[in-house]
């Protein structure tokens, strides 16, 4: 640790109203120093980023100390600090969409932080803006000054993002959740850029982040956060190697991911898709030539067994969303065939596409958009009795959605309840339930994990390897996480630009990859030594 | 000092809105005087015990002509709505649920209607198949069609990609039903407020028309033709001018204030 310490908290206490959020936190960083913060969802972490910038909502007192290279930041007038935010602390925050004007030319956006703290010519500005942008790597025609947010991908808006934070040369930045939106190769290239200007510029990073395996990549001191408190904090090594905190030691498990893969019981094909191709129009170019059309699918093969967990894994954007939407037969292939237990369901006239649809139901990634907020939850589960050709009477309904409720994890009880009163892990188990009740044969599970921290994460596989075990259910389950899909898959899939490269039993493929896109995959996952 | 409660506007509007409806409805049934029947020697009365507005050139007691002319005033504007809401949510719904041609087909529809200036329709229509309160609220009602769609569509085509309608399109249910379980309910606060919006600009529709003399025609009582009749006479008795406009006013007002105010609770719902 550097001698002079860079940002010093002391004893800071956030309430809302009369709730406390943060409990007496100290921490101090020092110059060139990351210290990651970690803790579950709803912990205090952002609140304490919030806390050190002075932005927290009208309705939250903050008490305590905050000092930046030994001036107190409390005491100081809105004006001094509007000064030192941007200028002194950069920040740079999880979601890249929201967090760029849409409407403003990316160049014109970094230039912004700088035209706000001194006065610059417009070419100066350019010019460092620029410079600025080919540090974070964003240079040449990707990095074009005149490009629009909507332009640039997700890992792309986090680098603008970044050289917005960064323009002024802050000693300090803080970076909440900065990987959370980014898949993880884009996650690497981002977490391996935040190293390199801390260690360039000597800044001094505060990392807040839910996966301790991504603060175990980068930090050099950890603090662990609950309920508003910091319950354990020192060296990276020393914490991950022998935790003192119990909680420590619970995220550090839930990190780890273990397997929880059952005897592979190979049984017959339920789903099979063959050579499924899918195309989107695209824009005319002109009246006179139409472009040709995006291929999102091109030529998929892929079978799911009974009582299989099959896994496919990749990146945003290589078409795994596209592919599942066939496969469930909302959308159809422009070539190919799906079948389901051996009938053809791609094509399925309305009658036998009901009867087909009952064997197969899905699950998805957001909690939080997946039920409609007017619907109870009893409602919400029994919807997919309209599959059925005589739905059960609303004493049956209410039994089999009741015992469904208890299977998840959850009460019978919470039927009559609605969905905003769950929690995220909660209401993925809901989905979960939503997905069983017509005792299908295969789940499709898009993403059904990735918008948990990673303890809810944890219950939630270990919930679907019970279930797939109890009800003899299969799995395709749809992620950009190896590590996820390992703990749960018996084989995996490994898409890349709409086709499959990689097919394989779990552990051989990753013991020893084949495609060169599956081993950057496996490196650029973020691993707990 | 008493706080002004946060939700003021949608108070006041509320009140004033309902207070206009239930004269609306009063007048049906009862006013201080006939204000049908004439009585010439009550002429040009100013605003006094007997009639608190005054009366008119042909001593016609003004304010038993507002209330009148608040039935004529909530009538038009609430049926027009209501055309404009049962052609243009379907319609929305419709164009929001297949995308594509039919999409395509329903918005250059709107856009048709969008194209020509809704006071001159209006006068076209009252030309063509004569004026009268009828074809005033048709007129007026053409032009919420496009409202109510586009207001429908541009939320529907956002619920359409929420998960919970993948989830209900896994569990069988057609873009009907869907439209009508998940997508209509869940526009319902948006539209109420369209619809407040569309019925104020209603009000001041049909007393545009009935100036000009092509809504509703005499013995039926309208504020627009209260203002016409007024003109001649406004160095005379002013308030003859006087109380319709405040009428319009203080409606339209009213009808603006609750649709903010439910607006701003729907957001801060959300």
């Amino acid at each position: 640790m550097s001698a002079a310490n860079l940002l010093e908290i002391e004893s800071l206490n956030v309430a809302v109203g009369a709730a406390p959020v943060i409990k007496n936190v100290s921490l101090k960083i020092g110059a060139g120093e990351i210290l990651g913060l970690v803790g579950a969802s709803g912990s205090g972490k952002s609140m304490t980023a919030l806390a050190i910038m002075r932005l927290l909502p009208a309705a939250a007192a903050a008490t305590g100390t905050v000092r930046l290279r030994g001036e107190p930041l409390n005491g100081m007038s809105d004006g001094r600090m509007q000064s030192i935010r941007g200028r002194d602390i950069g920040m740079v925050f999880q979601e890249p969409m929201t967090a760029l004007n849409p409407l403003m030319r990316i160049g014109d956006q970094v230039a912004e932080t700088l035209r706000v703290h001194r006065s610059a010519s417009k070419v100066e500005a350019r010019s460092l803006a620029r410079a600025t942008l080919d540090l974070v790597g964003l240079s040449g025609e990707q990095g074009d000054l005149g490009r629009l947010p909507y332009e640039l991908s997700g890992g792309q808006r986090q680098r603008a993002a970044i050289a917005m934070a960064v323009i002024m040369a802050p000693p300090l930045l803080i970076a909440d959740e900065p990987t959370t939106a980014l898949d993880v190769i884009t996650q690497a290239q981002v977490l391996l850029l935040l190293k390199g200007l801390v260690r360039t510029r000597n800044m001094g990073l505060l990392l807040i982040s839910h996966d301790l395996a991504v603060i175990a990549q980068l930090a050099d001191r950890v603090a662990v956060m609950q309920a508003g408190q910091i319950v354990e904090q020192g060296t990276t090594l020393q914490v991950l190697r022998d935790p003192v905190h119990p909680y420590t030691a619970s995220l550090l498990a839930a990190a780890k991911l273990p397997s929880r893969r059952g005897a592979a019981a190979k049984g017959a094909a339920v789903l099979q898709a063959c050579g499924i191709v899918h195309e989107y129009p695209r824009k005319r170019r002109s009246l006179w030539h139409a472009a040709p059309p995006l291929r999102a699918v091109d030529g998929v093969s892929l079978t799911v067994h009974a009582g299989e967990a099959v896994g496919l894994v990749g990146e945003s954007g290589s078409g795994k969303s596209s592919l599942l939407r066939v496969l469930l037969a909302l959308e159809r292939c422009s070539s190919g065939q799906v079948r389901l237990l051996g009938d053809e369901f791609s094509s399925a006239n309305r009658a036998s596409l009901s009867r087909l649809r009952r064997a197969i139901q899905a699950v998805f990634q957001d909690p939080y958009g997946s039920f409609d907020p007017r619907w109870p939850v009893e409602r919400l589960i029994a919807e997919p009795f309209f599959l059925l050709d005589t739905p059960p009477d609303a004493e049956e309904r209410r039994r089999r959605v009741g015992a469904m409720l208890e299977q998840v994890g959850l009460s019978a009880g919470d039927a009559r309840r609605y969905p905003h009163e769950f929690s995220g892990g909660e209401r993925q188990r809901i989905a979960i339930a939503r997905a069983l009740i017509t005792e299908p044969k295969v789940i499709a599970l898009d993403e059904a994990v990735s918008a948990l921290d990673v303890l809810l994460r944890d219950q939630i596989l270990t919930l679907l390897a019970e279930l797939k075990d109890r009800l003899k259910v299969a799995y395709l389950f749809v992620s950009h996480d190896l590590h996820v899909i390992r703990a749960l898959a018996d084989r995996v899939y490994v898409m890349h630009r709409g086709r499959i490269v990689e097919e394989g039993p779990t552990e051989e493929l990753f013991a020893a990859p084949r495609h060169d896109y599956t081993r950057a995959l496996i490196a650029a996952t973020p691993e707990i030594a | 000092m008493i706080r002004r409660p946060r939700n003021f506007g949608l108070i006041a509007g509320a009140i004033i809105t309902a207070s206009f409806i239930a004269i609306a409805v009063i007048a049906r049934f009862w006013t201080p005087y006939d204000p049908v029947i004439l009585s010439i020697v009550d002429k040009l009365q100013a605003p006094g015990e007997h009639h608190w507005f005054g009366t008119d050139q042909l001593g016609r007691d003004v304010l038993s002509m507002i209330m009148a002319g608040a039935q004529t005033s909530v009538g038009v504007a609430l049926l027009s709505v209501a055309i404009g809401s049962f052609v243009g949510v379907p319609a929305g719904l419709l164009a929001a649920a297949h995308r594509g041609a039919i999409d395509e087909l329903v918005m250059r529809g709107n856009d048709l209607i969008f194209a020509f200036p809704a006071l001159l329709l209006a006068i076209l229509i009252t030309a063509v198949f004569g004026p009268g309160a009828v074809n005033a609220i048709i007129a007026i009602g053409i032009f919420n069609i496009p409202v109510f769609a586009r207001v429908t569509r541009a939320g529907a085509l956002q619920l359409w990609a929420r998960d919970y309608v993948l989830a209900a399109r896994v569990a069988g249910k057609g873009p009907l039903r869907i439209s009508c379980e998940h997508i209509l309910p869940n526009l319902i606060g948006s539209l109420v407020i369209q619809g407040t919006i569309q019925f104020s600009l209603g009000v001041i529709a049909e007393a545009g028309l009935s100036y000009v003399g092509l809504s509703a025609q005499p013995p039926t009582i309208s504020w627009g033709r209260m203002l016409n009749e007024a003109q001649t006479l406004t160095a005379l008795a002013p308030y003859l001018a006087l109380f319709p406009g405040l009428a319009v006013l203080i409606f339209v007002l009213g009808l603006n204030l609750l649709g903010d105010g439910l607006r701003q609770s729907l957001a801060r719902k959300q």
